[in-house]
């Protein structure tokens, strides 16, 4: 076992108990937001299905926060796992922690619902409280922006509490509490109406951009600290040394780098330039993160006490440079993006980021928490079945990526370059061929990632179980 | 604002490095206290810098001063003309024409487009459209929805409209009855206030100087 050990095999502190819940949960709403995906890029196909019954927006709106909150729940588990282990004690104010968990899990039921079948209401702030903020990505409607503010201060409250109990307050325990205020507060910039377009969007991406281009990239470099340690025994100092040096990264060029969000919204000229500087400069953490992971798995020589594990962290390092750092510098210079903004080239830098960045840290935190339920303790851990699903769930998404790219850029050229951008360029754009052979393409590639999900649910219920079984396979490694 | 952005860009970069090395005297540069130290400089000082340019941001982009139209906007024409000394389209706001034949008073006008912009909002429009080039992508980005020549070049006559508003709103009342393309807007069951206020929100929002974009808007090759 490495140095960063758990307690006995398959006795969890209570805080682990919850995390448990916590990956359930995420896992279960990646299943949704893969099926809500699909219906929105069949819907590209067709667009006559479910129209006026589930129209576009709202699959997509259920398809972003479903995201969005599986993401989140994923790495907040990966807190609750790791951090008894980091302090040495249960957390602090465990019961509280449960308790707001059923309350979030009862309020997104009912935000998700009221999307569904409510989908829209009048034109009153009434609409904004109850039913849908209509701003992408925080479309949740403000009574459910309280109860995730109350959310995130009762986490931040037992990080902190667990902390200053256990006497000991560790690099990575400082990161991620100066990390989480920064989350929390973040939030509340979301939780306003203005009428003035310009200044409603210069504050929403201060959620948006902040949480994903920072405070988030952050909690994944703690998280996948700890994982690193847990997996490899990768020492404390290299990993505190590192994740220092990530942070100043991401913070030193992300919050500026927020100003590539500010090109064409209203703001001033010299955001154009300062966005561009920045956000060019925001892949080098992300490079950090890849030399980081290389060098540790090298050093280790790839012994791993979980191999799936070990394989989604590789992919993680990997996919946030590709996804968020190529992909986002391919179109983050100003003199780009005035032509790619607003296009499936977008989408394919997001599909491509979150799942590099995001879905590769929960995936290694959730075999990490696999490997330590009950009668599956197995070193090390394997099966034969999370390969498929690891590679179907990566060659999935990089055909999705790839057909929005493809699409991305004959949107760029017709609508914007040729035919300026107008709603007959528009449909120009969307009826070219080099736009629409992409839409089946996208279907089947999520038709992929959707097998490749069955595989990793079903992987994740039996991995480990076969001891006998596998520990004969393990002999051979 | 007396700074140009690469004074700022440099200045950061200066002031983050240089704080760093004063403070992790005595410390290597392979050492985490050197790390932990460039941490908590460069996040203080961007986050620094990002809270004064909000102050100058919020003064700029408010309604009626260079970036952002007064409300009133709504009565007069608005257009796009090439600056050659920007090489990019900016926004002019031409003689008054009055909207729905009617002349909005500021007070008027600011609580039409605010209607407008709840129903946007109450109609998760952004789930489709863009909004400065920000939402879906799978119907047309909106910035400039008012300037679109589409309306007087095909909708006028579909819907049987006179003038450039009336078209819109019938048009928006009715997306499923006329559809453009394949891809067809859900009728969102607008009632007639709801719309003259979206409609009054996409002209105010045709006026604010986007620093060119959407590019080479109307000029189709």
């Amino acid at each position: 076992m490495s140095t960063f050990a758990h307690r006995q095999p398959g006795e969890l502190y209570e805080s682990q108990k919850l995390a448990i819940w916590y990956f359930v949960v995420a896992v279960a709403l990646f299943g949704a937001q893969i099926i809500f995906g699909l219906i929105l890029a069949y819907q590209y196909i067709d667009p006559n299905f479910l129209y006026q019954k589930l129209s576009f927006m709202t699959n997509r709106t259920v398809h972003l926060n479903a995201m969005i909150v599986w993401l989140l729940v994923g790495m907040m588990g990966g807190v609750y796992w790791f951090l008894p282990i980091e302090t040495g004690r249960e957390v602090v104010g465990i019961k509280l922690a449960k308790f707001i968990w059923w309350v979030i899990v009862a309020g997104v039921t009912v935000v998700v619902l009221v999307y569904l079948i409510v989908q829209i209401g009048p034109g009153t702030a009434f609409t904004l409280w109850f039913i849908n903020e209509g701003r992408e990505y925080i479309e949740a409607p403000r009574w459910a922006d309280f109860a995730i503010v109350a959310w995130v201060a009762v986490f931040l409250f037992n990080v902190v509490a667990t902390t200053l109990a256990s006497r000991r307050i560790t690099g990575l325990l400082g990161v991620l509490i100066f990390d989480l205020v920064a989350l929390g507060a973040l939030y509340t910039a979301g939780m306003h109406y203005t009428v003035n377009v310009t200044m409603d969007q210069y504050l929403w991406w201060w959620v948006v951009h902040l949480w994903v281009e920072a405070t988030w990239e952050v909690l994944v470099g703690v998280v996948m600290g700890w994982s690193l340690m847990y997996l490899l025994g990768t020492p404390r100092k290299l990993i505190e040394t590192w994740l220092f040096l990530e942070v100043a990264l991401v913070f030193g060029t992300g919050i500026l780098g927020l100003g590539h969000h500010y090109f064409w919204i209203g703001t001033p000229e010299y955001w154009i330039g300062l966005g561009g500087f920045f956000s060019a400069l925001e892949p080098l953490p992300l490079v950090a993160m890849v030399v980081h992971a290389v060098y540790d798995a090298g050093a280790h020589r790839l012994h791993t006490i979980n191999k799936p594990a070990m394989m989604w962290a590789v992919t993680q390092a990997f996919g946030n440079f590709i996804g968020a750092g190529v992909w986002g510098f391919m179109q983050t210079l100003p003199q780009v993006n005035l032509y790619s903004h607003g296009t499936q080239l977008a989408a394919a830098h997001g599909h491509f980021a979150f799942f590099g960045a995001y879905v590769g840290t929960v995936m290694t935190l959730v075999y990490i928490a696999v490997q330590n339920l009950g009668k599956r303790v197995q070193i090390p851990l394997n099966s034969k079945l999370w390969p498929w699903a690891w590679g179907l769930l990566v060659f999935g998404i990089i055909g999705i990526v790839a057909s929005f790219t493809i699409s991305g850029f004959a949107q760029t050229m017709v609508e914007r370059a040729e035919l300026g951008s107008t709603w007959y360029a528009y449909i120009k754009s969307y009826t070219h061929p080099w736009y629409t052979n992409t839409h089946w393409w996208r279907f089947w590639m999520g038709m992929l990632f959707l097998l490749g999900y069955v595989l990793l649910v079903w992987d994740l219920l039996t991995i480990g179980r076969k001891r006998t079984a596998n520990a004969t396979e393990g002999a051979h490694d | 604002m007396d700074y140009s952005w690469i004074q700022i860009a440099v200045a950061a970069v200066f002031l983050s490095v240089v704080i760093t090395l004063v403070l992790s005297r005595g410390y290597g540069w392979l050492s985490p206290t050197f790390w932990r130290n460039a941490a908590v400089v460069s996040s203080l000082i961007m986050l620094f810098i990002l809270m004064w340019l909000t102050f100058d941001t919020t003064e700029k982009v408010r309604p009626g001063a260079s970036q952002v139209p007064t409300w009133t906007v709504i009565n007069h024409e608005i257009g796009l003309v090439w600056n050659e000394e920007k090489r990019r389209q900016v926004p002019v706001v031409g003689e008054q024409t009055g909207f729905f034949g009617k002349v909005y008073s500021p007070e008027e006008a600011f609580a039409l487009v605010n209607k407008g912009k709840m129903t946007l909002q109450s109609r998760n429009c952004m789930e489709c459209h863009q909004i400065l080039g920000n939402g879906a992508y799978y119907a047309p980005d909106l910035t400039r929805a008012w300037l679109d020549p589409w309306w007087e070049e095909r909708v006028m006559p579909m819907v049987g409209a006179k003038t450039h508003e009336e078209a819109m709103k019938i048009w928006l009342m009715n997306p499923e009855k006329y559809p453009q393309g394949q891809r067809r807007m859900p009728n969102l069951h607008f009632t007639d206030e709801e719309v003259t206020a979206l409609v009054a929100f996409l002209k105010w929002m045709s006026a604010i100087d986007t620093n060119g974009f959407p590019p080479r808007f109307g000029v189709a090759q």
